[in-house]
């Protein structure tokens, strides 16, 4: 029990006639990286919702760091912490201000460091005094988790957290939410990718129609079909490898500009003037 | 919880009263059509005016003029805590461990600081196209303390439409009903002036009394039985105002 950081028996909900969970049962081990994997409209943000006590279900029961979610709201929201589907930033505010918010509601010490120390962690420390509205999809992102570190909480929901990000961004998120697990924190991800539950995840499980099909590691749900066979395939490189061997994998240039449309716009209307 | 609920209010309001400076046209829009209203008034229409007293218009005027610059000034909270829910930052706050009512106490407090200053620009105007008053400071903090009861009245009324509304044009145009609602009542004209029907409307609508009580104030005369009418209708329309804004808000988050 003290090793189950959250802890979902039969969790149901409607909204009119619409059964989005329909028994939802699953537990997540302290420490470890759980994605909720389906298509959209499975239910993942429904589910996300719920046990971050934004909604309540209409049956069975959660508990999260030991804490019922529907009779102990106050004590859940003391453990966890929530990175929404969008980037839950204040665009009027600068980066530094947003942090320092939510570090003086999360009651932290010395707020202002608290900043300082995750603008450079986060890479943000140039932008920190500009406005969050000019920064790049993948700079509010990592303003975004900064954001949901503020005070340590012991559990992390991130939903869909790569969604509409560049590739270097993506992998800059897979980073830090690795970090994150080897720091003890324990991560509940909900994604559509498949290679992103497959790069991070120590359990997976497959949410789809209201359901959890599919529950195990990545090894266990390889085991479910048949055993593999040899074959001999010639190695060809996905255009997400040749898109990072080009632009470089460290995503340092990432961000503000927004230059890398430009070489592909300029072969295109070369290839219209040959015709 | 409940004992940081004050210290998280005050964070909270620091963070939409800094959205208002950094976007100080939302006051200034507050103030320039009941100035412009004022000056139509005033300069073009009021001369044809009898208000039955020997006033000069202004005077009479000012009270109806301040309640319009509040009706169309709670507009802008429907409009921020809409855009806090589309956003996603509501999310975030309702997922800490913070007072649920300071997310919207935040907006509230913030609606009374904006519309006091959009209300002292009327005023400060007004004193410049020769509004005069003998009020007392009694007289001042009473005026003062009814606009605020107004304002607080108002913009639950837009807790309510910022939390239901499906588009941020449907988050502002409730107010609409509320800024037209002055002209009929004693705001511009007496209502005696006005034909049976409407005459009745306008004596037994909120704004009447209010504005009656406010102008007995300014002019430094006893404000009568009406101040009480007046109060009865703010501390009537507040409550159900406020009960609607946390029921919709209970309701939205189960």
């Amino acid at each position: 029990m003290s090793d189950t950081a959250i802890s979902v028996r039969g969790i149901e909900k409607s909204f009119k006639d619409v059964h989005v969970l329909r028994g939802v049962d699953f537990d997540v081990e302290r420490g470890s990286i759980f994605a909720l994997l389906g298509s959209n409209g499975a239910g993942k943000t429904t589910l996300v919702r719920i046990l971050s006590t934004l909604l309540k279900a209409d049956a069975g029961a959660a508990t999260v760091q030991g804490h019922d979610v529907a009779r102990a709201p106050g004590e859940v929201r003391e453990s966890i912490s929530l990175t929404g589907q969008f980037a839950a930033v204040d665009e009027v505010l600068s980066g530094r201000e947003n942090l320092v918010l939510v570090a003086k509601l999360r009651h932290v010490k010395d707020p202002v460091a608290v900043a300082d120390e995750l603008l450079a962690r986060f890479s943000l420390t140039e932008a920190g005094d500009r406005r969050a509205a000019t920064y790049s999809g993948g700079m509010r992102r990592r303003l975004d988790i900064a954001m949901s570190l503020i005070g340590k909480p012991r559990i992390i929901f991130l939903d869909e957290p790569t969604t509409g990000l560049d590739p270097q961004a993506r992998i800059d998120v897979w980073r830090t939410v690795k970090q994150l697990a080897e720091g003890g924190t324990t991560v509940l991800l909900t994604t559509q990718y498949l290679d992103e539950a497959e790069q991070l995840a120590d359990r997976i499980a497959i949410l789809h129609r209201g359901t959890i099909i599919q529950n195990g590691t990545l090894a266990e749900l390889k085991q479910l079909l048949p055993p593999a066979e040899i074959e001999y395939v010639e190695k060809q490189p996905s255009l997400e490898d040749v898109f990072l061997a080009l632009v470089g994998e460290t995503g340092e240039a990432e961000s503000e500009s927004g230059a890398t449309g430009e070489p592909g716009d300029a072969d295109a209307s070369t290839r219209k003037e040959a015709r | 919880m409940t004992t940081h609920a004050i210290a998280d209010t005050g964070v909270l309001t620091g963070r939409s009263l800094r959205h208002i400076l950094r976007s100080p046209d939302t006051i200034i829009t507050t103030a320039v059509t009941p100035i412009a209203l004022m000056l139509l008034f005033v300069y073009v229409l009021g001369g044809a005016i009898n208000t039955g007293s020997d006033e000069s218009y202004i005077n009479y005027l000012l009270p109806g003029i301040l309640l319009i610059t509040i009706a169309s000034g709670v507009a802008y909270t429907s409009y921020r805590l809409f855009l806090d829910l589309q956003g996603g930052i509501f999310d975030r706050f309702q997922s800490m461990p913070i007072a649920r009512s300071s997310v919207l106490w935040a907006h509230v407090l913030t609606s009374v600081v904006a519309n006091l200053v959009s209300v002292a620009i009327v005023v400060g105007v007004a004193l410049i196209m020769e509004f005069r008053t003998g009020a007392s400071v009694g007289a001042w903090l009473g005026i003062a303390g009814i606009l605020i009861l107004f304002i607080l009245a108002l913009t639950w009324l837009a807790v309510v439409a910022g939390l239901s509304a499906k588009s941020v044009d449907g988050a502002s145009a409730f107010s609409y009903p509320l800024i037209f609602l002055p002209f009929i009542s004693s705001a511009f004209v007496p209502t005696d002036s006005m034909p049976g029907p409407v005459a009745w409307f306008a004596e037994n609508q909120p704004v009447t009394s209010i504005v009656n009580t406010i102008r007995a104030l300014f002019a430094g005369q006893p404000v009568g039985g009406e101040i009480w009418i007046a109060l009865a209708w703010l501390v009537g329309i507040l409550v159900v105002a406020y009960g609607f804004a946390i029921a919709i808000y209970r309701k939205k988050l189960s």
